[in-house]
């Protein structure tokens, strides 16, 4: 059986886990606190995935940016990608919180989805 | 004209303390809340906290800042708290008289029956940390950066180099990545992460950031902007071993270097502060040395979690409605002592041991397989095991009266960590 280490980034308490597999099938793993540690060495030894947050730039908004989430975990090699695809866009506030900014992301079949509510910039008075 | 206000409570600022501070007064049945902030917003420093994590014990969720600080202004946003935002807080007395300003009201002296510190922490600056060079621009807080970048949309560099592994200068090492920025490489002077595990993993070695161990930064070139910085490993006693200094083209120093809790109100309010955590000295209520002053989250120890911080604020909140509707006197406190491997534990005293308290503690050092304990005079409350301990991450330990064998009276608590069978 081969051994890989992981350390588990579900929560702080950052256990160290074990995987053995056998010709790239997953036979244990050692060291996980709860069901998540198991889960998350077997996702990261087969097809590691994050959750991606960056921001999209909002037009008349009380800020100048909207953070932004995947609703889930998207492939790690696609997180620069993505966040390259959502440079470009742009949302005009307001803005809900969970709104949808960009639909199935590089064909993940995620999506990314507004973190607050962002209000609108009220009209500048004449003072 | 200055104008008086006599709320029940005055919570001073409007972070994840002070919302859910507020919001625990307010449940716990007064009516006459005041919250008042000095940012246009609610929220604190969570909006600018794009990454996830936040939320893993309040709601059992990944969340991010912006969605953690949403659910909590959502919540004031449907309570009677009164709200000021764009407000400073300029005094406080021991007497509990707090006097404000902004431009609406202009100077408001608010007389509160009970007032809640929830102001948070502040970064550590390069001023604190005495690095030698030239004073240019590009010197710059992970803090700052993140608040540049996350809000107002500018990157403060294109090249940059990071001292200090704390978790918000590793997140920042990643975010710099991802917007397009060089990260030389992220360098810190302890033999071992300042932050978190999962931050190692998740923002530097995701990215192939380089994360340098016993090296600190041994000076700062250029005039105008910067231009480079030297650094050196250093020895045991952190000093830099001039042999091994090199020279790192850059044009920004980004300093992730610790976080020091906002105590200006309450040393002018005469409260007893805490040297080891640099925040008050707290009971089980979150009650101050001075009556009627409670204080939460960051501004009493900095917490690694917003959760940790949430949960004390609920404490606060309900120990200060508990104050203003019942009274409070506190009888000789208990004394809460940090034991084996313990650096520091929160609350320092216990005033009334009448009900189930959490004990949130620091280790001084790494340690595998120990049990955590929290004993009275000598007889053990509770105690759990734990695969690992280590500084950067905050240990939660439980204990209440009903364990005490003869339900006498304590003198001492003790929390301590030892090795397991």
């Amino acid at each position: 059986m081969n051994k890989h280490d992981f350390i588990c980034i579900n929560c702080p308490l950052s256990c160290s886990l074990e995987l053995y597999e056998e010709g790239g099938r997953v036979q244990e793993v050692k060291g996980a606190d709860c069901k998540l540690g198991e889960k998350y060495a077997a996702e990261e030894y087969a097809n590691p995935r994050r959750i991606l947050t960056t921001t999209v730039k909002a037009r008349n908004g009380i800020v100048s940016l909207l953070p932004v989430r995947s609703t889930e975990a998207i492939p790690k090699r696609l997180v620069r990608d993505a966040v390259r695809a959502l440079a470009g866009v742009v949302v005009e506030a307001p803005v809900k919180r969970g709104q949808v900014v960009l639909k199935d992301i590089l064909e993940t079949g995620i999506d990314v989805v507004a973190s607050r509510h962002l209000g609108k910039m009220p009209a500048s008075s004449e003072n | 004209m200055r104008q008086t206000r006599q709320p029940e409570v005055a919570v001073i600022g409007a972070g994840p303390a002070g919302l859910a501070a507020a919001l625990a007064a307010a449940q716990a049945g007064l009516g006459d809340v005041m919250l008042i902030e000095r940012d246009l917003e609610l929220g604190g420093i969570l909006p600018q906290c794009i990454h996830d994590g936040f939320g893993s014990i309040v709601f059992k969720e990944a969340l991010t800042g912006p969605e953690y600080a949403q659910y909590f202004i959502d919540m004031v946003g449907r309570s009677n708290i009164d709200v000021l935002l764009d407000t400073m807080v300029l005094d406080l007395t021991a007497e509990r008289k707090i006097t404000a300003i902004n431009s609406r009201d202009g100077v408001l002296e608010i007389e509160p029956k009970a007032v809640i510190l929830a102001m948070g922490c502040r970064e550590r600056t390069r001023h604190q940390i005495l690095i030698p060079g030239f004073r240019p621009a590009g010197v710059i807080t992970a803090g700052a950066a993140q608040r540049y970048m996350n809000i107002e949309g500018l990157i403060p560099g294109r090249s940059v180099v990071i001292l200090g592994s704390g978790d918000i200068g590793m997140i920042m090492a990643r975010r710099f990545t991802l917007e397009g920025a060089q990260v030389e490489g992220v360098y810190e002077a302890m033999d071992h992460p300042g932050g978190l595990t999962r931050n190692v993993v998740q923002c530097l070695q995701d990215y192939e950031i380089p994360l340098h161990l016993s090296h600190t930064v041994t000076f700062i070139h250029g005039r105008k902007r910067v231009e480079a910085v030297s650094v050196a490993e250093v020895d045991a006693d952190f000093e830099p071993k001039m042999e091994t200094e090199r020279r790192i083209p850059c044009d920004t120093l980004m300093l992730s270097v610790g976080l020091i809790p906002e105590n200006e109100l309450s040393r002018k309010a005469g409260i007893e502060i805490d040297p080891a955590t640099s925040g008050p000295v707290v009971d089980e209520r979150m009650e101050t040395s001075v009556p009627g002053i409670f204080a939460c989250g960051n501004v009493v120890n900095v917490y690694d979690l917003v959760d940790y911080v949430t949960q004390s604020a609920e404490v606060a909140g309900a120990g200060a409605a508990e104050y203003v509707l019942q009274g409070r006197k506190r009888e000789a406190p208990i004394r809460v002592v940090p034991g084996r491997n313990v650096k520091y534990v929160v609350p320092q005293i216990i005033s009334d041991f009448d009900r189930d308290i959490s004990f949130y503690f620091r280790v001084e050092h790494p340690e595998k397989a120990v049990v955590t304990r929290v004993s009275a005079d000598g007889e053990v409350l509770s105690q759990k095991k734990a695969k690992m301990v280590r500084p950067p991450e905050m240990v939660k330990a439980k204990a209440g009266p009903d364990a005490l064998k003869d339900g006498h009276k304590v003198s001492e608590i003790i929390v301590d960590v030892n090795a397991g069978e």
